[in-house]
């Protein structure tokens, strides 16, 4: 019998979460550190991702291929990567919240420079965390390392584009779910 | 976070006003999508659990070097193995710099953990393709190496 993959994953799932528990019952440490690991990432993600996937179910029916394709995709200028860092700053959730948006926005006729720059500044110019780093470590780090990565993402997106034009790369389309 | 469940509130109701079935439409597309990523968002959320209680102590232990460019090495490398919120990561990073630990080092630690992920493969190939993954988290390191020896300049801690 062939199990697919995402059964599998459940399957792992599931054993882990009887690990956990298990662990709990009997005090094992390792098991009882990581069960709180995993409660900590798991309960932001069981907050943003519901309603980071309808908003993405929205854009997809929503957003005009014509109005992506102007100002992300081949025709766009250089205020595509400004807007494209404004998105990414306001983004709640980090990556895991921006490689579906990206993927969502390149179906829709964005080019690579631009969702790139979108998930790497994403993941480094994301508004509440700024803020919170600037509390933590000051707001030299921060300003420092917020200007020195943003002419750099730029540059990098533009670099990654070459990469995979000059591949003829195309991101896979994401699959239906199998029923 | 309340702020996400408010305009997504607003948005569905202004689309539900707009056009019933493209919201219906809509809503039933991100559900699915949800539907298909959800295993892996799973599988990653257990390894990263399980890395988490291995690294944590070779964090504290390994960026304290004399060192600079080993201690931005291992903080780069422990950047991109692990994977931490926010708000573990910063207040770590806090107790990191009191302890001593070279700015740039906690930058370059900091940068990696945020752009540069060995653990969130499973979900970046599904929407980036594997390529794409491994190319964007090539380019992504980089980034992270010139801005902690930026920041090492900056602070004072590169002399150039």
């Amino acid at each position: 019998m062939k199990i697919s993959a995402r059964t599998r994953n459940y399957i792992y799932f599931g054993l882990f979460m009887a690990f956990i528990a298990v662990s709990f019952l009997l005090k094992y440490e390792p098991g009882v550190a990581m069960g709180n690991n995993f409660y900590l990432f798991a309960k932001d993600m069981v907050l943003i991702l519901p309603p980071a996937f309808i908003l993405i179910g929205l854009f997809d029916v929503w957003a005009k291929r014509e109005v992506i394709e102007k100002h992300f995709g081949e025709t766009a200028d250089a205020r595509g990567f400004v807007w494209s860092i404004l998105l990414a700053a306001t983004t709640v959730g980090g990556t895991f919240v921006a490689f579906p948006v990206a993927n969502a926005l390149y179906h829709k006729g964005a080019r690579y420079s631009m969702i790139m720059t979108y998930i790497t500044a994403a993941s480094l110019v994301m508004i509440p965390m700024s803020i919170m780093e600037a509390a933590i470590l000051g707001p030299k780090f921060t300003a420092v390392r917020i200007l020195v990565s943003l002419p750099l993402v730029v540059i990098g997106s533009i670099f990654i584009e070459k990469l995979l034009l000059r591949m003829k790369y195309r991101i896979p389309e994401v699959q239906e779910v199998q029923k | 976070m309340i702020g996400l469940y408010i305009v997504t509130a607003v948005l569905v109701l202004v689309s539900f006003i707009a056009d019933r079935r493209k919201t219906v439409k809509g809503i039933k597309i991100g559900v699915k999508k949800f539907r298909k990523i959800l295993p892996n968002y799973l599988k990653l959320l257990i390894l990263i659990a399980i890395v988490l209680f291995f690294t944590e102590g070779l964090i504290v232990r390994y960026l304290g070097q004399e060192n600079g460019l080993i201690g931005i090495m291992a903080g780069m490398l422990l950047g991109s193995a692990t994977m931490m919120p926010g708000f573990i990561a910063y207040p770590l990073a806090g107790v990191l710099v009191e302890r001593g630990v070279l700015y740039m080092v906690v930058a370059g630690f900091v940068t990696t953990l945020m752009m540069v992920g060995v653990l969130t493969y499973p979900v970046e190939k599904e929407y980036l393709g594997a390529k794409g993954t491994i190319i964007r988290n090539g380019v992504s390191f980089v980034i992270a190496a010139v801005i902690a020896l930026a920041m090492g300049v900056f602070y004072g801690e590169v002399i150039i």
